[in-house]
């Protein structure tokens, strides 16, 4: 035997070798993992009488994130808490046409109430419930139905109002800065909606767009972020899912309007306060219907009234008469008697138009400096 | 776009070109050797995790820079051992370490009764050599102010340099990278000589790494560093194996990264230019860079070591 088959036995040996102890590893972990939840399933099968629904969770990036996915988990941890159900979640699973078998790997493995909360999921989700009827599929801030699939989303524009009052009353420059993800009616809702509360309290301020065509990537977020203050911003908002642009804004000594979370802790002296997402309720009523045999698949628009939008706490910074102001906003929100888009509208170019269908939004409303199309 | 905007531009470049300029001088200290590694990505992921772990387990941002650099040295050595060692193809070994290097500092970020994940860090590094001298025109706003990492990078380029092209060793180096037998019938161990700078290569990707997780984006998330191991490889062929153009190779890109949110704030014509076409902007530079480089007569100068890629027998001459 030469050399060279020596090597190549010691390459087998090592590999299988890492095989072996990578398997042991997880062999011994999924044990104790499922040897847990399996036994708490049984007794609460037996008090039940009733077997857990199993439901699954797919997620664009990590729960972990403190934004957007993170949102939606603490939303699966509400429901996991209120009804018997068994979780499965799939985290940082790209967008397009290879989520479809992700999809239907989920719905062949026993799920039967599938959300998919990143709007690229839209057309491959649609394709996979094609292919099971009877699971329940569910996608978030896209605008498709299908025959086995809902979508829901809420108005997050009613925060985001709000949140534009906090930003239009901390700024000294009146140039507010805005580090937008992608130019699709969604943001575009949310940038309108912003500038509006903006110049509710301040008619001077304008809000400079800058495009980073991301969800989540933090030293591209950040490097637009610090472009906006080098231009002459002293309050920074954001779409994405990263804390980035909040810690250029903290090292700038400028403030900072969040979006999906409470996200005081990566930039306590920036933090004005932010748009949040409370989805739990949501996602209980949907597996509470789905189990009774009530759900069908339309489409949900939430809203502050029913909960599912709100304002974040707000930071040292943000004085009380603007506390009080927004509070006002927001009860006259929740009852009705305020709308955050005026029909008609006046445009980017300072003409009136009709505001029109408010999900496929393609324009910028007055004071916002920067192209609506990307 | 006025002077102070150019300033203010070329200044955040600087910063964004730093962790590029650590795993770029350390590319190319491996690749002179001889050896192509491919696992930048994985070792600067594996090298921003570690240093962030340190950092926020003991508040000192030294040890964090210390662990991360050890790190990013460990996992290399993973890639001496396959391709120095047991002689597997550099490109396919590289790749390896790449694609497990991305999920072990992801899984590392995850683990544990405290998971680092979503959590900011507990220090970070400050601008130092604020006023006075910068009150020169142009220059001072550029030079100073930045934080003390910016200085060690222009410390490691100038070292490097010296290294590779001054000393004894950095002709042991060269030697191996041109032609590892004749240097070997010289009296230097190949492997030894591979194995030392796969691993300076490593620590400095792991550098690199930490510096986002420190200081650009002082934050634990998974995969914070963009696509800036692949950058660093690229960079190593713009800046033609020379530790001082990679500074400038790692500016160029810092600043074409900057630009494409810069014009998006002058308004009207810049404003104007679609945004998804601002974000491809590094990466024509990079490729029109290289191309430009590499064809024709100029390869020639360009100065790849002769052996690169090649994996080295000593009984097969």
């Amino acid at each position: 035997m030469n050399l060279r088959n020596w090597r190549l036995i010691a390459i087998l040996v090592l590999a299988l070798s890492l095989l072996a102890a990578a398997c042991g590893g997880d062999d011994e972990g999924d044990a104790a993992t499922t040897a847990a939840p399996s036994g708490d399933t049984e007794t609460t099968a037996a008090a039940d009488d009733a077997e857990a629904i199993k439901v699954a969770f797919v997620h664009v990036g990590p729960v972990a994130d403190k934004g957007w996915s993170w949102a939606h988990d603490q939303g699966a941890q509400y429901l996991e808490a209120n009804a018997n159900v068994e979780i499965t979640t799939l985290e940082s699973i790209p967008e397009g046409s290879d989520s479809q078998r992700v999809f239907e790997d989920l719905a062949a493995a026993g799920n039967q109430v599938i959300f998919g909360t990143s709007f690229g999921y839209m057309d491959p989700m649609l394709a996979a419930s094609e292919n099971f009827p009877d699971v329940a599929f569910l996608h978030a801030t896209g605008f498709k139905t299908g025959p086995g699939m809902g979508n829901y989303f809420g108005a997050a524009e009613e925060g985001r109002y709000l949140s534009g009052m906090a930003a239009g009353a901390a700024t000294d420059s009146n140039l507010i800065g805005y580090v937008a993800a992608f130019p699709i009616p969604e943001v575009l809702r949310g940038i309108n909606a912003f500038t509006l509360g903006a110049q509710e309290v301040n008619p001077d301020a304008q809000v400079q767009v800058v495009w980073t065509s991301t969800w989540f990537d933090p030293p591209k977020e950040g490097a637009a972020a610090k472009s906006l203050l080098d231009a002459g911003a002293d309050v920074i908002a954001m779409h994405q899912d990263s804390a980035a642009p909040g810690q250029e804004a903290e090292a700038a000594g400028a403030k900072w309007v969040g979006y999906n979370t409470d996200m005081t802790e990566f930039a306590p002296s920036a933090w004005l306060t932010a748009a949040i997402w409370d989805w739990g309720p949501y996602y209980l009523k949907t597996v509470e219907d789905f189990v009774a045999g009530n759900w069908e698949a339309t489409a949900y628009y939430g809203n502050m009234a029913d909960g599912m939008v709100d304002i974040a706490p707000y930071g040292d910074s943000v004085d009380q008469a603007t506390i009080d102001l927004i509070e006002e906003r927001k009860a006259q929100i929740i009852d009705g008697s305020f709308s955050v888009f005026p029909d008609p509208i006046m445009n980017q170019d300072g003409a009136e138009q009709p505001l029109g269908d408010i999900f496929s939004m393609d324009f910028f409303v007055e004071g916002v400096i920067g192209s609506p199309t990307g | 776009m006025n002077e102070s905007t150019l300033i203010l531009t070329l200044f955040a470049a600087i910063g964004l070109g730093t962790p590029l300029v650590f795993g770029t001088v350390g590319e190319i200290i491996t690749e002179r050797a001889g050896n192509l590694n491919l696992g930048v990505q994985g070792m600067m992921l594996v090298g921003a995790v570690a240093g962030f772990w340190a950092t926020f387990n003991t508040e000192n941002l030294l040890l964090g820079v210390i662990v991360a650099m050890l790190a990013g040295a460990a996992l290399s050595v993973v890639h001496a051992f396959a391709s120095v060692t047991l002689r597997v193809s550099q490109i396919v070994s590289g790749l390896a370490l790449t694609i497990f290097g991305t999920g072990l500092s992801s899984f590392l970020g995850e683990t544990g009764s405290e998971p680092l994940v979503g959590e900011p860090s507990k220090a970070t590094f400050e601008p130092i050599l604020e006023g006075g001298l910068a009150d020169i025109p142009i220059l001072g706003p550029l030079v100073f102010g930045h934080d003390i990492m910016v200085y060690v990078s222009w410390i490691t380029v100038a070292a490097a340099s010296f290294y590779v092209f001054r000393t004894r060793m950095g002709l042991s180096l060269r030697a191996v990278g041109e032609d590892p037998a004749s240097a070997e019938s010289a009296g230097v161990n190949v492997a030894r000589v591979r194995y030392i700078h796969i691993m300076i290569g490593g620590a400095f990707a792991g550098l690199g790494g930490a510096y986002y997780s420190l200081a650009l984006v002082p934050t634990w998330q998974n995969e914070p560093i963009g696509q800036a191991g692949w950058i660093c490889i690229a960079l190593v062929i713009l800046a033609s194996w020379r530790p001082s153009r990679a500074l400038f190779a790692a500016y160029l890109f810092g600043a074409a990264e900057r630009i494409q949110f810069t014009l998006q704030t002058l308004g009207e014509p810049w404003s104007n230019v679609p945004s998804n076409l601002l974000a491809m902007l590094p990466f024509i530079l990079a490729i029109v860079a290289m191309l430009a480089l590499t064809s024709g007569k100029r390869a020639r100068f360009l100065g790849a070591p002769a052996a690169l890629g090649l994996p080295y027998f000593r009984e097969q001459r």
